[in-house]
């Protein structure tokens, strides 16, 4: 029962969240300083994203295939690879990787 | 306008939803972990279920049943939930003149307001094409994250573990490719590996998931400092 709650509880806040951010009125937009920490936001969370995604283990920092992957990633970034090819590669890159045996 | 002057709008908006799908797919398939994860967690099928569909939103679904699973209350699971998700209330900040939905279409749409379709659809040109991104991947994702956290939760040990399919690496690929536009200008890079390092080391202090949040306080930092440097 108690999962229920944080379920729902935790669905309705996170909603709520969401909806509040559509709902601001432009003019709290126009601010310079929201403007200026608005446009830095996605960077910052798409490169703090990344980090936690393929960097962080159970202790601490780790290099695994997921890293690999990532390397790979760039590489293909860098050659001007369509988005497909990018993470299509990251995944099979990891995935070879592991298969045999060369990382975790 | 376009970094591709010579591209007409109906490539555009079919490059569009090329790359829309794409992320979907990769975001999506990832919910068989989800489920997996949620029902090692203790949660019911039905309960990963209804997370997936009410909540939908990956890091706050993964740190709610973190949080049960390691024993946390449900006030502490839904709170850690609910700070992973202010992160959409920022988007939702930048989306909101973009998109320009108004009335019962923003009610509908804050429902998708996620990393992906948020990423899919800031750095567009044009209002058609921000919407275009938003909805491609939102619902791309929502359908097929639903669905594969059923398949997750209910068939993971016979499905086995994305990892062996590098979709765990998928993730990281798909996000640098998404940030790669901001990462043209040095002020850019910079920013992100600050993010990056402050997010990693914020790992061993703060509960699991808040590393993100942290990051974007760098974010926050930087933006303070160069809208004070500007003002007369």
């Amino acid at each position: 029962m108690s999962a229920w709650w944080a379920v729902l509880g935790g669905a309705a806040a996170c909603y709520l969240l969401k909806l509040a951010g559509l709902s601001v009125p432009a003019s709290v937009l126009d601010r310079p300083l929201v403007r200026a920490v608005a446009d830095r936001l996605p960077i910052a969370l798409l490169a703090g994203l990344i980090a936690v995604q393929v960097l962080a283990g159970d202790r601490g920092v780790v290099l695994d295939a997921r890293a690999a992957g990532l390397l790979a990633a760039l590489v293909l970034l860098l050659l001007r690879a369509p988005f497909l090819v990018v993470v299509v590669g990251s995944a099979l890159t990891a995935a070879v990787l592991r298969h045999v045996g060369l990382m975790s | 306008m376009s970094d591709r002057p010579l591209e007409s709008h109906a490539e555009a908006q079919r490059r569009v939803v090329r790359d829309s799908l794409g992320v979907g797919i990769a975001t999506g398939l990832y919910g068989a972990s989800f489920g997996a994860v949620s029902v090692a967690s203790g949660l019911d099928v039905v309960q990963t279920c209804a997370l997936s569909l009410l909540m939908f939103t990956g890091a706050s679904q993964f740190a709610l049943v973190g949080v049960l699973g390691s024993g946390g209350s449900a006030v502490t699971g839904a709170l850690t939930a609910a700070l992973l998700g202010t992160r959409n209330t920022l988007y939702g900040l930048r989306l909101a003149p973009l998109l320009g939905w108004r009335g019962a279409r923003r009610f509908g749409a804050a429902h998708l307001v996620i990393d992906e379709s948020t990423a899919m659809s800031i750095t567009r040109p044009s209002r058609a094409l921000a919407r275009t991104g938003f909805l491609t991947t939102g619902w791309s994702v929502f359908v097929l994250w639903n669905l594969f956290t059923l398949l997750g939760a209910i068939g993971g040990a016979v499905l086995g573990d994305p990892r062996t399919y590098g979709l765990d690496a998928a993730v990281g690929g798909a996000f640098l490719a998404l940030l790669w536009p901001r990462l043209q200008d040095r002020d850019g890079r910079r920013l992100a590996l600050t993010a990056a390092a402050v997010a990693l080391l914020a790992g061993p202090l703060v509960p699991s998931g808040l590393p993100v949040l942290v990051a974007g306080g760098v974010a926050l930092v930087v933006g303070v400092l160069h809208a004070r440097r500007e003002a007369p």
